[in-house]
């Protein structure tokens, strides 16, 4: 069940997409995500039994860990993974399995940018896969103010590179608002709602893939 | 019965409040607590600077040391910041290494030092591919009442403005290192953040305590420099924001901004008149 997308035919262009979901056997839920040739694998466990000490007692405990290509996770995964954590804690109805556990874990296969807005699809492809309670779908932006202040959305790593600014949203599909924002580089006010409406109309796209992907994926099985 | 409702009920009890347009240590939502800011307070740093919003309190030391400079970047220096969240200061934080919030914390003050170019690394270099500065940010951080990235930026500003570097002249192939005659760090921008809380995803609250953190949807940080430009809007997930709910939090990120760099001009300069 391997769907793919080619946008750019509006003003806001994104890279090829793919997505593919139940690859793995083990997990509860998992999904890959293709964004040109940054590629994510995720796996979600749960809801399962929880270690004491991390257990809550009105809702469950999320936890996600986010695994490098090469060498063990650092500082900056610890950053991504509590951006992910909470924006996946926002979505999910985690009240519904109280003194439980819950975990994600997205795995890089190749960075070429845009990293964190395909962990954020592919955590959320994965979390739709195992059919866990949500009371939204979200999805990831990376918008880089390039130079000349053309804003690029979907962005390689060497466009990440010559950019002079470079954020990232998560955007929700309920009232396409932003969950996550995660910024760098300097910018004004103005760059900064340009780039957040240049996501939002970047989200419909996405969210559009979303709907297609899980459509044909279905179709086929039933 | 107030101390009972409040330990029974968290949520009730702040909501009661909340009601009212007012928090429970009675400040108003878009209020900051007292700021009070001590530079030099350890002699033996380079800089140093120890800032309390409220109760929370965040000491800054800074430490200098010559170092080569990296092959990927031969003509630059480099900052190391550091967040420490002992068990110390909350119970909430066991011994061991380093927790998410610390790592997080830390990973953000190198996210705004590197986006505000407050200082340029190129200052730190002495000479181009041999020899450079590399200065080690040590946050620590002695009282947690929540709003822990604010207090660490203000310290770590204040801290950077305090330093005081030993001049280098190269003579031979071995450094000299002339203690005698020091100079201060270039501050090229002075970035500042704020920090807000979103309560029953709707009220937005500024400065939150620890105990406003435990209870909120979502937290939202925004640093600006003195041209209001933003370096930072860091939000990591949470419930969704609306576009007036974002401006009215940059609009007060700029005013904070302004009453910040205020009191480091000010403490700055009652240190050089003490001297």
């Amino acid at each position: 069940s391997r769907d793919e997308l080619v946008c750019g035919s509006s003003n806001v262009s994104l890279r090829e997409f793919g997505c593919e979901q139940s690859l793995l056997s083990r997990p509860d839920g998992s999904a890959s995500f293709v964004q040109g040739d940054t590629s994510v694998l995720a796996g979600v466990y749960g809801p399962a039994e929880v270690k004491v000490s991390k257990e809550i007692y009105d809702r469950a405990t999320l936890e996600v860990l986010i695994q490098p290509k090469v060498g063990l996770p650092s500082v900056r995964e610890r950053s991504q993974e509590q951006c992910v954590r909470e924006t996946c804690e926002a979505s999910l109805l985690l009240t519904l399995h109280p003194r439980s556990s819950l975990t994600l874990v997205l795995q890089v296969l190749h960075d070429d940018g845009s990293l964190l807005s395909c962990f954020l699809n592919a955590a959320c492809m994965a979390l739709m896969d195992a059919g866990l309670p949500m009371s939204c779908l979200f999805c990831g932006v990376t918008c880089a103010i390039d130079a000349d202040g053309q804003i690029i959305t979907d962005p390689t790593a060497a466009q990440e590179k010559e950019s002079r600014a470079l954020m990232t949203f998560a955007i929700d599909s309920k009232e396409c608002r932003v969950m996550m924002s995660s910024t760098k580089g300097s910018f004004s006010v103005h760059e900064l709602q340009q780039c957040i409406a240049v996501s939002q109309k970047a989200s419909e796209k996405i969210f559009q893939f979303y709907r297609d992907s899980v459509k044909r994926r279905y179709s086929k099985t039933l | 019965m107030a101390a009972g409702f409040k330990t029974a009920e968290p949520l009730e009890y702040h909501r009661s409040f909340l009601k009212e347009n007012c928090r429970p240590d009675g400040r108003e939502l878009s209020e900051f607590r007292t700021t009070t800011l001590n530079i030099g307070s350890i002699s033996t740093a380079d800089g140093s600077a120890l800032v309390k919003v409220g109760n929370t309190t965040v000491i800054c030391g800074i430490k200098a040391e010559l170092t080569n400079p990296t092959v990927e970047a031969p003509g630059k220096g480099y900052i190391v910041p550091n967040v420490d969240l002992p068990p110390l200061c909350s119970s909430r934080f066991r011994p061991g290494p380093p927790s998410e919030q610390a790592q997080a914390a830390s990973q953000f003050v190198a996210d705004v030092i590197e986006s505000s170019e407050v200082i340029q690394t190129e200052d730190l270099c002495i000479e181009r591919g041999k020899l450079c500065w590399v200065l080690y940010c040590d946050l620590m951080c002695l009282d947690y009442d929540g709003n822990l990235l604010d207090a660490c930026t203000i310290a770590l500003l204040a801290a950077l403005k305090n330093t005081k570097l030993p001049e280098v002249t190269i003579s031979t192939e071995t450094p000299e290192v002339n203690l005698a005659k020091t100079r201060g760090l270039h501050i090229h921008k002075h970035p500042v953040s704020a920090s807000f809380c979103v309560f029953d995803d709707s009220i937005l609250i500024v400065d939150p305590t620890a105990e406003e953190e435990s209870l909120k949807t979502a937290q939202l940080t925004v640093v600006t420099d003195e041209e209001d430009r933003l370096c930072t809007v860091h939000k990591p997930g949470g419930t969704s924001l609306s576009g007036e709910k974002l401006q009215e939090c940059i609009s007060r990120a700029t005013a904070r901004q302004r009453e910040i760099q205020k009191l480091i001009d000010k403490v700055t300069r009652s240190v050089k008149t003490a001297q």
